[in-house]
């Protein structure tokens, strides 16, 4: 096949219809979206590949660079979007002709692209780089179909974070209950600080202290079939979720639908909050050097013995193939070295505010911080992804963002409030 | 039709003059001249529009082929305004928006505008100053009132000694965010009413200065009625910017918590993947019909100025 | 644009007596106390830009110290402005030049004959403006991925992923809002001012031309300024037509310094003030042209 194919778009195009112009321009659009793919930048048999890179800040793009610089399969072109437009715009760059390979999340997210047929099967490549990686990680690589369509790279855990040298002054342990933690917070209001951090302005954060929740009271099997949208809303398993939530709300940051979570990490690194339930890309927020050192997490306390605490949240990063790639051969030779520890490890080098995916990635040059994370994300029986990662994305923006901050503004309504998710989420998943 | 402001009516010559006059060379000009942008216009935006209006019947996801298009009727209309929470605040705050825009900045920017036009020292740097939230890039403009408005560094609680949460707290933040709309707004109109003002023949002010007139008997006795076609312009500005309200809002919190716009409803829906274009569509044509009866008022008030 | 007649290069001003001169000093101390309000936000903003973001972090913004340049260097280089600023510049200048000329000759139009389809017209190019731009974005994505061109063209050989979706997007959304601000502007012009050269037997294209787009300058300024501003700042159409990073304008350096989940603002304040700076000059240069231009004794009441 000729890389410049024409699609088809180009007969329907002209096939003004009885069913409006409209039928025919979105028939031809939806053709040409699926099979016109090849139709991009010439050149395909050149060797070169394209990989499509939304790590567009300084760290991870250089780190980007270093790992691309290893690849001996031939030329790479690193086509650079910002992180946030390459989410918002990714419809239209799926059917546009992506790059060959590009960046993305594991989860329902993609999973959803692979059902849509627009991105590429490599479960050849897995064969590859398999063995490299544990079952949870193969497992968030791979389709509703069974096959492969993810590499990947890092995660980043989430947890709750503290700093060390406030702690030793007051003398805080790390609760490993719920009780523990609600005593640590009482304790800590007393001492003059606010126990939780919180900011909840941008809407994710709060997510994921409901997953840690959920997580804790009704485990991990729930949590994936409720994300599926195959559990109500309105049980009272999730009832039981916000009522937990509502007993510690009082001790998290006030007003934190106003609060960007850079604001609320900045009363961590102030030691005005005692602790704050975030990712480990918190770091971020503190100054290099002593201040970033004094930062050490525990995991979400556990609930329900029987539940335990062994889940973890620690959403995975990483890259996927476009459907028709202009230069297939090189993309799954690029693919199989994404998927080593070598790369990885020049990937790491650059960005250590992650932790590599690879069982093979090298450790020794991680940070406390990022040793911590591998042992509690490699003794953790399951991996989860994230609210807006392990759920449809739209019902997780257009309807959670608003209900969870709509319960942190009034928790006392649960019954209405899990009544309206549960009708919205019909009306998105019902279709 | 040449229509020069009231002051001209009395003295305006038989509709059809121009028009008779005109050479054949002439007619193809005028044609050129007029349908060359419409068809841009229709085909850029009102072919895409209808398409919109189609697509709001349907469950399409934006994705795939146009076979897996459902038409389903007007359940997404359904869904709008019998299970979507936002739908309602976004309505009342858009309306909220006009009547603020209108009575505060629109206002403030005509009477800046009115007082720059004299020849005051320093005219052009008041101008800078007021047309500057205009310039600036959304990025910046975002940064700029969240180092006010924050409840735990911002400058207002901080001078202030207060805990408001201006950003976060649903009954405040629409107030706190038209402040910083209604910063840009006005420079905005101040800039097309000045350019209005600047083209009004001053020898009409100079004949109401030799009477005697003051000048806010001469503004409002000459310059406004003369200036009854920029007025237009200004006030549909107005409603433009306050129906199609969007990136504030979206820059701050992406229009959530007490900040519903229809338009970043419309946003919320229609970007990303998974995307509920059909339901995000219906939000749009919502906003459309709404739209439609501010032209229609519009363009009654042009056909009885014509006749 | 060529001088008409009809003007005088310097007006001489229409200075009323300075006999009310509390009048003077109260407008003078209003206009000051508005603009410092103004401008503050802004200010505060620059000098946080001025500021090392650990410190502020540690001390917070409502503070002093941690003064440094730093963030402008760090803007610069990381935002890669030289290849953005050049790529805005791509689609900035086409689509505000093909819009004002588009629309002040449809403006011309409407606003100088009634036919009887200028009711249409008017509703056509005034209506498109209230139409929200997120409404429109799948179908006109559906449309440019679906317009065949040759590959001498565009390397995608659709529109999708050119400038020239960009431009032709920018161009009709903006023809609609600036053929109705001029041909409302246009209204305002005495017709004693046309009828003088149709007297001199000029044909419709010379009049517009040669009398009354002189005789908009004013509007004409507001306008430019108003679309190179808006269409410069535009981020949104860019990244929903294209997929290539190094074509995105110069808003996507921006977008590079925030991070996925951590933005330094300062940094991204800093890079602010640099993006701003290119509309500002703009500004001042096309501000020399919002002045009165117009003097035609012809038309006193």
């Amino acid at each position: 096949m000729s890389p410049r194919t024409f699609g088809a778009g180009g007969v329907s195009a002209i096939n003004v219809g009885r069913r409006t112009l409209l039928k025919g321009m979105l028939g031809a659009g939806a053709l040409a979206g699926l099979s016109a793919c090849g139709g991009g930048d010439g050149g395909g048999g050149g060797g070169e590949v394209t990989l499509g890179s939304n790590w567009s800040d300084e760290v991870p793009k250089k780190a980007i660079a270093d790992m691309v610089k290893g690849f001996s399969g031939g030329g790479v072109k690193v086509n650079t979007i910002d992180h946030n437009s390459f989410q918002e715009n990714i419809n239209n760059y799926l059917q546009g002709g992506p790059d060959d390979v590009f960046g993305w999340f594991a989860g329902y997210r993609m999973q959803f692209f692979a059902e849509q047929g627009l991105i590429g099967d490599i479960s050849d490549v897995w064969s590859d780089i398999g063995g490299g990686f544990s079952d949870a990680m193969k497992q968030q690589s791979t389709g509703a179909d069974g096959k492969q369509y993810f590499v990947p790279l890092y995660y980043y855990p989430w947890a709750i974070f503290y700093r060390k040298s406030l702690w030793q002054e007051k003398g805080y342990t790390p609760p490993t209950t719920m009780d523990d933690l609600v005593a640590l917070s009482t304790k800590m209001k007393t001492d003059g600080l606010n126990p939780i951090a919180f900011g909840d302005s941008d809407g994710w954060p709060a997510m994921g202290t409901f997953d840690y929740l959920n997580l804790r009271i009704n485990g991990y099997d729930f949590h994936k079939e409720l994300m599926a949208g195959e559990k109500p809303w309105n049980s009272n398993e999730v009832k039981a979720v916000f009522d937990a939530w509502r007993e510690i709300l009082p001790f998290h940051q006030p007003d934190a639908l106003g609060r960007t979570w850079q604001e609320a990490a900045q009363s961590l690194l102030n030691k005005e909050s005692g602790m704050y339930t975030i990712g480990m890309f918190a770091g971020q927020q503190f100054p290099e050097g002593p201040d970033r050192d004094d930062l050490d997490f525990f995991t979400f306390p556990e609930i329900d013995p029987a539940i335990g605490a062994d889940v973890v949240e620690a959403p995975i990063d990483g890259f996927m193939m476009a459907a028709r790639p202009r230069n297939e051969d090189g993309a799954k030779e690029l693919l199989s070295y994404l998927g080593t520890a070598k790369a990885e490890d020049a990937y790491l080098k650059s960005d250590p505010n992650n932790i590599g995916a690879h069982d093979d990635a090298d450790k020794t040059g991680y940070n406390a911080l990022q040793q911590k994370g591998e042992q509690l994300v490699s003794g953790a029986k399951s991996i989860s992804q994230f609210l807006d990662r392990d759920t449809r994305p739209d019902f997780a923006s257009t309807v959670m963002i608003p209900s969870l901050q709509e319960f942190i503004r009034n928790p006392n309504d649960v019954d209405g409030l899990t009544k309206s998710i549960e009708d919205q989420k019909k009306s998105i998943f019902g279709g | 039709m040449t229509r020069p402001g009231r002051t001209e009516r009395k003295t305006r010559a038989p509709r059809p003059k121009h028009a008779r006059t005109l050479s054949t060379m002439d007619k193809l000009t005028v044609v050129l001249m007029v349908v060359v942008p419409a068809l841009i216009v229709t085909g850029l935006v009102w072919v895409p529009a209808i398409s919109t209006v189609v697509l709001s019947f349907t469950d399409w996801n934006g994705i795939g082929n146009i076979s897996d298009m459902n038409f389903i009727g007007g359940q997404n209309y359904v869904d709008v305004t019998s299970n979507y929470p936002p739908f309602g605040p976004a309505m009342e705050h858009n309306l909220i928006w006009l009547v603020v825009f209108f009575f505060g900045p629109t206002l403030l920017g005509i009477f800046l505008a009115v007082l720059l036009d004299r020849e005051i020292r320093g005219s052009r740097i008041y101008q800078s100053i007021f047309f500057l939230p205009v310039v600036l890039s959304l990025a910046l403009i975002g940064f700029v009132w969240q180092l006010i408005y924050s409840r735990d560094q911002g400058l207002l609680n901080a001078v202030f000694g207060g805990q408001t949460d201006w950003f976060g707290d649903p009954d405040i933040n629409l107030w706190a965010v038209l402040v910083a709309a209604g910063w840009r707004h006005t420079g905005y109109i101040m800039l097309l009413y000045l350019a209005g003002l600047k083209a009004v023949d001053p020898a009409l002010r100079e004949a109401a200065a030799v009477d005697g007139a003051t000048e806010v008997r001469t503004f409002f006795q000459v310059i406004w009625p003369v200036m009854r076609p920029v007025n237009i312009v200004v006030l549909v500005i107005t409603v433009i910017e306050s129906l199609r309200a969007f990136d504030i809002v979206w820059v701050i919190n992406k229009g959530r918590n007490g900040l519903e716009l229809i338009s970043t409803l419309v946003t919320q829906n229609v970007i990303g993947e998974a995307s509920r274009v059909g339901f995000g569509s219906a939000l749009a044509t919502i906003m459309i019909a709404i739209s439609t009866v501010f032209i229609v008022i519009y363009l009654i008030q042009v056909m009885r100025e014509q006749r | 644009m060529t001088a008409a007649v009809q003007e005088t290069p310097v007006r001489t001003p229409v200075r009323r007596p300075q006999r009310r001169r509390p009048a003077r000093v109260v407008l003078t101390v209003f206009l000051t106390v508005m603009a410092v309000g103004w401008v503050f936000p802004v200010a505060w903003a620059f000098y946080n830009s001025l500021r090392d973001y650990d410190f502020t972090s540690t001390h917070g913004y409502f503070s002093f110290g941690g003064f440094t340049l730093d963030n402008y260097v760090d803007a610069w280089t990381r935002g890669n402005f030289g290849q953005t600023f050049y790529n805005s510049m791509v689609i900035t200048v086409p689509s505000v030049v093909i819009t004002l000329l588009l629309a002040s000759s449809a403006a011309y139009v409407l606003a100088r004959y009634t036919f009887k389809f200028n009711l249409a017209l008017l509703a056509l190019f005034t209506a498109a403006n209230l139409l929200p731009q997120q409404a429109l974005l799948v179908p006109l994505f559906r449309m440019f991925l679906n317009i065949e061109v040759p590959f001498w063209f565009s390397d995608s050989g659709s529109l999708y992923d050119t400038y020239y979706a960009v431009i032709a997007v920018n161009i009709a959304f903006q023809t609609g809002f600036c053929t109705f601000v001029l041909s409302n502007y246009m209204k305002t012009i005495p017709k004693e001012m046309t009828e003088a050269a149709l007297v001199d037997g000029a044909g419709v294209f010379r009049q517009f031309w040669q009398v009354v787009l002189p005789l908009c300058r004013p509007a004409l300024a507001a306008l430019a300024t108003l679309q190179i501003t808006w269409v410069y700042n535009d981020f949104f159409w860019a990244v929903a037509f294209m997929r290539t990073g190094d074509k995105f304008p110069v808003t996507s350096s921006l977008q590079n310094l925030r991070g996925q989940f951590f933005t330094d603002y300062n940094l991204l304040s800093a890079g602010s003030v640099i993006v701003a700076i290119p509309t500002l000059v703009i500004f001042f240069l096309l501000q020399r042209h919002l002045r009165a231009g117009l003097t035609l004794g012809a038309t006193k009441g």
